[in-house]
């Protein structure tokens, strides 16, 4: 610790912050022989706190601004005004209008509720497939393994935008194609994961004392298999959601996500880009900014959520 | 009766960890088997457990040949022994408590009435105390792990025990109240046993046989270079 104490006068460009925390964690864990190597970890943990709170601030605040404006609200997003046509942002329309006089902040509200929705269910869908695919193959091996794996393989050899394209072209604008095209090419990641884990526990020591205990296939697969692999697929689910978003305003942008009157990140996205050409950049600029934070905030947390779950980080994780 | 016949078993098919090796336990006869660390000898107590399949030669329980091992062997079969592994910490399911651990070779063959009882009763046996078993495998010791693996192992009464150096992570007192646990219950139901280890001292005075495995592979040349092959 003294080490520490005499180099750190040499360093005048570092924060306050960290060295108010190094003096904090030596004072709690005086008496402990590992102070050292407990001060190193709480500064990565006090920056890991600052990230984990942030993130989930502005999650937060995305999930009840969707789920809260709209009733409360109860304006109409599609009103008309065209008097009022691209407007600049004002306290009247802190996000500005569009060019037919829509209110923008109401509009990328309602935006991102229907981008949520589809990146929500995408993600759900694809994740409860990847792991069904992946437990499979994992706990079955062989053969099975074998084929199943080469088969996602072969799916994700094709680009999964191009994949997403075909699968929603064959459907009439919706909600709901959209969500199957990016749950039908996006389980891949998940079941080789899944798969993946379920390899590491098959071999497991306990494995053998179930399937002496009498444990059919399935009750292993069940009772021991899956329990182990859930963290895992739920921070692949969670991960998914924002790329979910990504994939729906891509499909939207390109004029073949969700119906054009619908009011999504990528529809608006798409409408502004007229308008940015001319100068007006609120149009654009907001729904994008929309897409990012929520984005952000989730990769934040997952982030935090990963280093929690890895067994390798636990001991120096304060609960 | 549990007859190995020139069994031949490995991880990888060209090069199987031992080749040729027979051993017979006979009912109620206590066997230990002594080897250097990496020679096959835990691969050989999973062959005989039905745990793993051997490349080639035949495995006879109770007059029966196995034809299949792991999950599709009969239940009845593999059931007929209770396993006990050298890592308790391994060979616990990390999510369950200790009485779940204890009771799951009951539920998983659908008895589940009396589980309580006979949970508590094996507890007892074995010498867990019941504020032990609301806990998970990382809230106990190793030794009181391996306290209720042994438990879980002896709770569908099986014919055979393989024990693959269940005490070798253990301390003496541990390790004796263990081995005494394995000797009543052999003593009451007449089971056979096949323990593996590499303490002579406790294997001889346990079992009622000790083999050392260079004498029963067919091949003893296999043996790697500078091999030990007893103290």
């Amino acid at each position: 610790m003294a080490d520490i104490a005499a180099k750190k006068p040499e360093q005048p460009e570092q924060p306050e912050q960290p060295e108010r925390s190094r003096k904090a964690a030596t004072a709690a864990g005086a008496e402990d022989t590992g102070a050292v190597w407990r001060a190193h970890g709480t500064d990565r943990r006090s920056t890991r706190t600052l990230r984990l709170r942030v993130s989930a601030a502005l999650l937060t605040l995305t999930v009840l601004a969707v789920l809260l404006v709209p009733p409360l609200v109860q304006l109409d997003q599609q009103a008309v005004d065209l008097a009022a046509k691209l407007q600049p942002p004002s306290w009247a329309h802190p996000f500005g209008t569009d060019d037919v006089g829509r209110d923008l902040l109401l509009r990328c509200v309602y935006g991102l509720r229907v981008s949520l929705l589809v990146g929500v269910a995408a993600a759900l869908t694809a994740t409860v497939v990847g792991t069904a695919v992946g437990a499979t193959a994992g706990a079955l091996g062989g053969w099975v393994d074998r084929a199943v794996m080469r088969a996602v393989d072969t799916v994700s050899s094709v680009p999964h935008l191009l994949l997403g394209i075909f699968i929603v072209a064959m459907f009439r604008p919706g909600v709901w194609p959209v969500v199957i095209s990016v749950a039908l090419t996006h389980w891949l990641s998940t079941a080789r994961i899944v798969r993946a884990e379920v390899l590491s526990l098959r071999s497991r020591p306990y494995v053998d004392a179930a399937v002496s205990g009498g444990a059919s296939r399935w009750r292993v697969a069940v009772r021991h298999l899956l329990p182990g692999v859930l963290p895992q697929a739920a921070l692949a689910a969670v991960l998914m959601v924002p790329h979910a978003m990504w994939h729906e305003s891509a499909l939207s942008f390109l004029g073949l996500g969700l119906p054009t009157h619908t009011a999504s990140l990528g529809n608006l996205i798409q409408e502004a880009r007229g308008s940015l050409l001319a100068g007006q950049w609120w149009p654009t600029l907001f729904p994008g900014l929309f897409l990012i934070v929520p984005t952000l905030a989730v990769a934040g947390l997952a982030g935090a959520w990963r280093e929690r779950i890895n067994p390798r980080r636990r001991s120096e994780l304060m609960l | 009766m549990l007859e190995l016949r020139d069994v031949t078993a490995g991880y990888v098919r060209k090069a199987p960890v031992f080749r040729g090796v027979s051993l017979t336990v006979r009912p109620g006869q206590a066997v230990g088997l002594l080897g250097p660390s990496g020679c096959g000898k835990s691969t050989l107590a999973r062959v005989a457990a039905l745990l793993h399949h051997p490349d080639a030669g035949t495995l006879v329980v109770d007059g029966t040949p196995v034809r299949r091992w792991r999950h599709r062997a009969p239940r009845a079969q593999r059931t007929a022994f209770g396993v006990v592994f050298q890592q308790a910490r391994l060979s616990a399911d990390p999510r369950l408590t200790l009485t779940d651990l204890i009771a799951e070779p009951l539920r998983a063959t659908g008895r589940r009435e009396g589980v309580g009882g006979r949970v508590a009763e094996l507890a007892a046996t074995v010498g867990l105390t019941s504020d032990l078993l609301g806990r998970r495998p990382h809230e106990v010791s190793d030794g009181q792990l391996q306290r209720a693996c042994l438990a879980r192992a002896l709770v569908l009464r099986p014919r055979w025990l393989v024990c693959d150096e269940m005490t070798a992570m253990l301390d003496a007192s541990t390790t004796a109240a263990l081995v005494r646990v394995v000797e009543d219950y052999r003593a009451e139901t007449g089971a056979g046993l096949l323990a593996v280890g590499h303490d002579r001292v406790l294997l001889d005075r346990w079992c009622d046989r000790t083999v050392e495995w260079h004498t029963l592979t067919g091949t003893p040349t296999d043996t790697p270079i500078g091999t030990p092959t007893g103290p």
